[in-house]
């Protein structure tokens, strides 16, 4: 028997959710214990800051010029590479249970398979040319934000509990754009109280269905299961039952929020130019923040309420990934687990006046949570690693844990034990790309993190011309305010950044593929 | 409003295309839908979703071949025009264009995305016949 594998990833979740990241709000004692246990990045990049390009790189292993997956909206294509296709062929059972996203939600056409598979109601579609599963997954069980859409969890929903359906916010309004409806005791965007039971809540569901198929495997199977919550990805309506957790009227603003506006608009103003376009409400280039909500009128309550529906949900996680510990040691399988813990991209909460994400290649939408507990059969010893690592490095960490050799598609080495260790793996630097083309209005930026410094350079764009971008030094501006992009005693190391970036960045994919919808 | 056009080349003669594509009726052959069905000037269209839209046809123009549509009765759809054009490219084959402007604008996107794959399922039709 093989080491089993254990991958949990979150949806929008800031580095500093976390207790054992310094997080005081939200109690994560599960997550905590696995980082005291094993090894936990301090300096975790995406290599794009929303969900498909995101989750597509942790599939295959590649930075989004290669698999090509630019934004939402455009499909991974079907035969693109996949870590789970090589772990199933040295005899993993394979499992993806929550949200998936490497395929378009919105599809009207019933084109894409995880749409597919949820309306007719099975857990794997062959691939006509290999006749292997789906992207090499035995049983893919999906959920979204909410409860409607094709995908198991709203059909499972819809049929046991239908009264529970309606207590969800709506997502899109009547025009199909992102509701930018107010909800909550604040008024903030995509808040709503949920009288969902809990149980019934895809938090626990995914828990549940994860539990079930572990407890469908032989004891001697190996598997490699993806256990992929939603939350707290918005719209922000945990359970109304557990609002006692946090109450967003004890709550300290955070720390990144700039309580004076003119303060926060001199800062904005620092930035590249989206940023206050996008402030201000005149330029919107990112389908998942509300159209029609202006990022000016957030106010501090709205902030304080939005981060504790959040925490509410990472405990929530927290709670639900116990239980899921819990099922795997009853099974026998605890010294021989290995857990992966990260998401997929961050969320603003609050920082600079703003919610959501979008092209901002920040802490707040780029640090993230990664821990990895290796199975404690092995030994390994507790570190913290400083080094920038990357999402893109999963695959090849997967392969390493299944001892299997490192597939020729993935574009990063393995995650590493320690800072020792990255050295010698040869991280030193971590890439981040973002490129929208939203009917008309056009954001591209490439950045670069090593040594302390954030480096984002913009490519000619609807605000932005070559030459223009962002500078920060980490150690100094933890919450990247003063940018130094123009300072010329610092012109010598970003050019250096910029040399390097543009040296370690793959070779982009021509023609881009078609964005088959807004998400 | 969304404005979003698509195409591809098709090594055909134009005509031979158009045959095919200016029959409405036979949409569901190529755009990857579940069915068609034409009463006059009017068709329905059925996705594999199960949402089925009415459309006005505007024009059928065989001489510009050209076909135009607008879904109507659908009060999601605040407006949707749709052509499509076979066009002779003056060296055997022809190009042939999907265009709509759309309100709202986001369903254009996917709208766009199935016309890829209908574009790329008439290529595959006609070069393999070819």
């Amino acid at each position: 028997m093989g080491r089993k594998i254990l991958f949990i990833t979150t949806d929008q979740q800031r580095y500093d959710a976390l207790g054992c990241n310094g997080g005081t709000i939200a109690r994560t004692p599960t997550i905590d214990a696995l980082s005291a246990q094993g090894i936990t990045f301090d300096r975790a990049h995406p290599q794009n800051v929303v969900c498909m390009p995101s989750r597509s790189t942790m599939l295959t292993g590649q930075h989004v010029s290669t698999h090509g997956v630019w934004m939402n909206g455009v499909p991974l294509p079907a035969g693109a590479p996949s870590i789970a296709v090589d772990l199933r062929k040295v005899g993993y059972s394979t499992a993806l249970i929550g949200k998936a996203h490497f395929e378009p939600l919105l599809d009207p056409f019933l084109r894409f398979t995880e749409n597919r598979m949820g309306t007719n109601g099975v857990f794997t579609e062959l691939d006509e040319m290999t006749h292997d599963p789906h992207r090499g997954f035995d049983h893919m069980e999906l959920a979204t934000h909410g409860a409607v859409g094709p995908l198991h969890y709203s059909r499972w929903l819809r049929e046991n509990h239908p009264e529970a359906v309606g207590g969800f916010y709506q997502v899109l309004d009547h025009e199909l754009q992102v509701n930018a409806a107010g909800g909550g005791d604040s008024g903030a965007p995509q808040v709503k109280f949920n009288p969902i039971n809990r149980e019934w809540y895809h938090t626990d569901w995914v828990a549940n269905q994860t539990i079930e198929w572990l407890n469908s495997l032989p004891t001697d199977a190996d598997w490699f299961c993806w256990m992929s919550f939603p939350d707290p990805h918005h719209p922000w309506d945990p359970p109304s039952s557990e609002h006692y957790r946090v109450r967003w009227q004890d709550l300290d603003l955070p720390a990144g929020y700039i309580r004076d506006a003119k303060v926060r608009e001199a800062i904005l103003d620092d930035k590249l130019r989206h940023w206050r376009g996008w402030y201000d409400g005149t330029f919107i280039s990112n389908y998942e923040a509300p159209a029609r909500w202006v990022p000016a009128t957030l106010t501090a309550d709205q902030v304080r309420e939005v981060n504790a529906l959040t925490h509410i949900e990472n405990e929530l996680i927290d709670e639900a990934i116990a239980r899921v510990l819990v099922s795997v040691t009853n099974r026998g399988w605890g010294d021989d687990l290995d857990v992966l813990y990260t998401t997929d991209h961050g969320e603003f909460q609050g920082d600079f006046g703003l919610l959501f994400k979008g092209p901002y290649h920040v802490d707040s939408l780029m640090r993230l949570p990664l821990i990895w507990r290796p199975a404690p059969s092995v030994g390994a010893v507790p570190a913290r690693v400083a080094t920038p690592v990357g999402l893109v490095s999963l695959a090849a960490t997967f392969a390493h844990i299944a001892g299997i050799a490192q597939p020729s598609y993935v574009e990063a080495p393995r995650l590493p034990f320690d800072d020792a260790d990255a050295r010698t793996l040869g991280h030193e630097r971590v890439l981040t790309e973002w490129d929208s083309v939203l009917f008309g209005k056009i954001v591209h930026l490439r950045t670069i993190c090593r040594d302390n410094w954030v480096c984002t350079a913009a490519l000619p764009g609807t605000m932005s011309s070559a030459g223009e971008g962002e500078l920060y030094y980490l150690a100094h501006d933890p919450l990247q305010h003063v940018n130094r992009w123009d300072d010329p005693s610092v012109r010598t190391l970003r050019d250096d950044l910029l040399t390097d970036m543009w040296d370690h960045l793959p070779q982009g994919v021509l023609p881009r593929r078609s964005m088959d919808a807004p998400v | 409003m969304a404005s979003i056009r698509r195409y591809i080349f098709i090594d055909c003669d134009a005509q031979r295309v158009w045959d095919f594509v200016g029959a409405p009726e036979r949409l569901h052959e190529w755009f990857p839908i579940a069915s068609t069905r034409v009463e006059g000037n009017k068709r329905w269209i059925t996705l594999h979703s199960g949402i089925t839209f009415e459309e006005d046809i505007i024009t059928l123009d065989h001489d510009l071949r050209r076909f135009q549509y607008k879904i109507v009765n659908y009060p999601l759809i605040t407006f949707h025009q749709g052509t499509v054009d076979v066009i002779d490219d003056g060296h055997g084959g022809c190009m042939v264009m999907y265009s709509t402007d759309m309100e709202p604008e986001v369903l254009a996107l996917p709208i766009g995305g199935a016309a890829c794959v209908g574009l790329q399922k008439l290529k595959d039709m006609f070069e393999r016949k070819s």
